[in-house]
């Protein structure tokens, strides 16, 4: 089955761990996730100001290029692309005066009115593959792996575009548990990780990630999961900036879900670019003999 | 039809003549800067400038369209939207409004090519100001060789600076683009380093070229040269008149017969 | 802290600016604080978010902008979320970033960020926030 896909700048540079074990995978499931041709960058978030217009016109573009490209659904791996699309696009199911002047704006030959469906790969895991097929097709299970699955903002808030519920959602336990691991819920699992202040003050960075790795730590995990390219970049950093300061300090191995998904399907670990990883959860996983020598080639 | 116009001669110019001609020529009205002139039809931008009595000391090059400095803002009678182009390319046409735009301001990145890495990221640290793009495609709107200027920008932030290249290849600096855009981009200049980047670090060196610089340095065509050197003119318009050329239409295999100064 | 609080000031072009960019009824809130309570940053503000929706309802603009609250919000909606009013108070806080920066004044200056970060920082990083603080 293909599917229409949207990567987002940062998957193509330092997030390429996120979407080859990803594409990989969806492969190994029957979807094929084709690139939407001539993507342009979203705009990393959605617009909150009520007057504005022309920040809506970078994600609605690569919508309409979707729609022209066929395609009803637009399946998305980056979190804050997933949030700024799917609020543009109810924006314009919704929105009529904004969306007749968008659409005049943008001179595109085709009107846009909200058709294409926004979805996280999350989503697609759960609705069309389904959690039951799922583990009935992982061929390695991550046996005995204490993952705190970590949300973070963009997937679970607000609510209107939210893949599961906003307080407590489950969708990425669920997916944990289907891949054979052990989900381990802690409370800081839907807090923030700072995420754009790190351009601002590191310290807040610092204080997000002291928070989020003590309060899975405190609940038994011993890696945590997740989603976006930017929590990772700011646990890593934050969790590195912790160690400087404090001798006693531990890190907890960060993994992309899609880098887990792959293993447990049994691809060569290569495809999950592991090098990328700045808390590498390589001698984790390696010491769970989870990094299986007799994976199919890469 | 024209009389004779002696331009050698000291007597003044014939004015019945240049009535003649003016009745020949049509005459369209152009605004420049906002200022009516009637200039003959068919004259580029810049040429019908001249005529109005302009005189360019600035915004003006290489009046072949590949320099870059002529570039022009103008809009149709009745026409809201902006219209680009080049005035030593563009015709005038009746009820032009127009502007020049010869010089925008723009910071540079100052680098040394030979320490950059080549990686994408080069860019970002040279110009972080890319990531303020929006998407808004007034860059491509206002870009008078036709790119894509957008898509390029788009490539650069992707980190894929062979594509940047490649889509911004036209790109002839005339800076339209930046006069436009709305994040305060100068893009004209983040293009120029990934042309550099492609060129210079990751498009593969053309090996026969090596190999031929190779060949200069170890003298290969020194006696050759020397003496050709010695030859008269004469001779030398022999020789090349007389010189093997590559038949029409020949395939890849055609070789001359005088195979001394291949490399091949 | 005191204030003066006075119709001039309600009426203001201020609060007039913010509910329009924020497209937020301010009436909405009563102070229950639950905005506060769930904002991951709220340590490092010197105002509170219940504080700012208080103080951008009443016009006390100098008091607002003297605070760095606002730039130091993350856009995380816990806010919001957690609401029971239905108050977006995340269009609030980035109404009253705007007004600083439709000024064409930036928080955060692209050159000031360390080069060797530039090229570190994922691209996700340096577009939303060369948004959320430049003009």
């Amino acid at each position: 089955m293909r599917l229409a896909y949207y990567p987002g700048c940062t998957l193509k540079t330092r997030a390429r761990s996120l979407e080859e074990p990803a594409l990989a995978s969806m492969e190994v499931l029957g979807f094929k996730l084709e690139e939407v041709r001539r993507w342009n960058c979203c705009g990393g978030v959605y617009s909150l100001a009520d007057d504005d217009l022309i920040h809506h016109v970078a994600p609605v573009r690569n919508l309409i290029r979707v729609k022209k490209s066929g395609n009803d659904n637009l399946v998305t791996l980056c979190s804050f692309c997933f949030n700024t699309l799917k609020r543009a696009n109810l924006l314009m199911k919704e929105n009529v005066e904004k969306r007749d002047t968008i659409n005049r704006f943008i001179e595109e030959d085709v009107e846009y009115k909200g058709e294409v469906e926004v979805l996280h790969l999350l989503e697609v895991l759960r609705d069309k593959v389904g959690w039951k097929d799922l583990a009935r097709q992982v061929r390695f299970p991550l046996k005995e792996l204490k993952a705190a699955p970590y949300y973070g903002c963009t997937l679970v808030r607000p609510r209107q575009v939210a893949i599961d519920r906003s307080e407590s959602p489950l969708i990425l336990h669920e997916f944990l548990k289907s891949i054979g691991a052990i989900p381990v819920d802690f409370s800081e699992s839907t807090r923030c990780c700072g995420s754009y202040q790190i351009l601002h003050d590191r310290s807040f960075i610092l204080d997000c990630s002291a928070d989020i790795v003590s309060s899975a730590r405190d609940a038994g995990a011993e890696i945590l999961v997740i989603t976006c390219p930017l929590c990772e970049y700011n646990l890593c950093q934050g969790q590195k900036d912790l160690a400087q300061r404090r001798s006693d300090f531990i890190q907890m191995p960060v993994v992309y879900f899609t880098q887990l998904l792959a293993l447990s399907l049994a691809l060569n670990p290569k495809v999950c670019h592991f090098e990328l990883n700045s808390c590498s959860p390589e001698s984790l996983l390696r010491e769970k003999n989870l990094l299986r020598q007799d994976a199919i080639g890469g | 039809m024209r009389s004779e116009v002696n331009m050698n001669s000291q007597d003044p110019p014939d004015v019945s003549v240049r009535e003649e001609e003016k009745k020949a020529v049509k005459l369209i009205p152009i605004y420049i800067m906002g200022k009516r002139y009637e200039v003959p039809e068919g004259l580029t931008i810049m040429k019908a400038m001249e005529y109005a009595g302009y005189k360019f000391i600035r915004g003006c090059g290489c009046r072949g369209g590949t320099c870059g400095a002529c570039g022009t803002v103008y809009r149709k009678p009745g026409d809201y939207k902006l219209q680009v182009a080049l005035a030593c390319q563009k015709t005038v046409e009746p009820g032009m409004y127009l502007a020049q735009i010869p010089f925008f301001p723009v910071n540079r990145a100052r680098y040394d090519f030979a320490k950059l890495s080549g990686a994408p990221e080069e860019i970002f640290r040279l110009y972080p100001e890319l990531f303020r793009c929006v998407a808004c495609n007034a860059c491509t709107k206002a870009c008078p060789q036709g790119i894509e200027v957008m898509d390029a920008i788009s490539a650069l932030k992707q980190g894929n600076i062979s594509e940047a290249a490649q889509l911004s290849f036209d790109c002839i600096q005339c800076g339209l683009c930046t006069s436009r855009c709305f994040g305060e981009l100068a893009q004209y200049h983040m293009f120029q380093v990934a042309r550099r980047i492609y060129g210079g670090k990751i498009v593969a060196r053309a090996k026969h070229l090596e190999e031929m610089v190779r060949a200069i340095d170890e003298g290969k065509f020194d006696d050759i040269l020397e003496e050709l050197k010695k030859k008269g003119e004469k001779e030398l318009k022999q020789l090349y008149e007389s010189r093997e050329i590559e038949p029409v239409g020949s395939g890849e295999d055609w070789v001359p017969k005088d195979k001394a100064y291949l490399l091949v | 802290m005191g204030a003066t609080v006075s119709s001039r000031r309600l009426g203001s072009d201020f609060v007039r600016k913010v509910k329009k960019i924020s497209g937020q009824n301010l009436q909405l809130c009563y102070q229950c604080g639950m905005c506060s309570g769930s904002c991951p940053m709220v340590a490092k503000m010197d105002l509170s978010p219940r504080q700012i929706i208080e103080l951008a309802r009443l016009g006390l603009e100098e008091e607002i902008a003297s605070s760095r609250t606002v730039w130091t919000c993350a856009s995380c909606f816990a806010c919001t979320v957690n609401c029971p009013r239905g108050f977006d108070i995340s269009k609030l806080m980035e109404a009253i970033r705007l007004l600083t920066l439709r000024k064409n004044v930036d928080y955060v200056r692209p050159e000031g960020i360390p080069r060797e970060e530039r090229i570190e920082l994922p691209q996700i990083a340096m577009v939303s926030g060369l948004r959320k603080f430049t003009g």
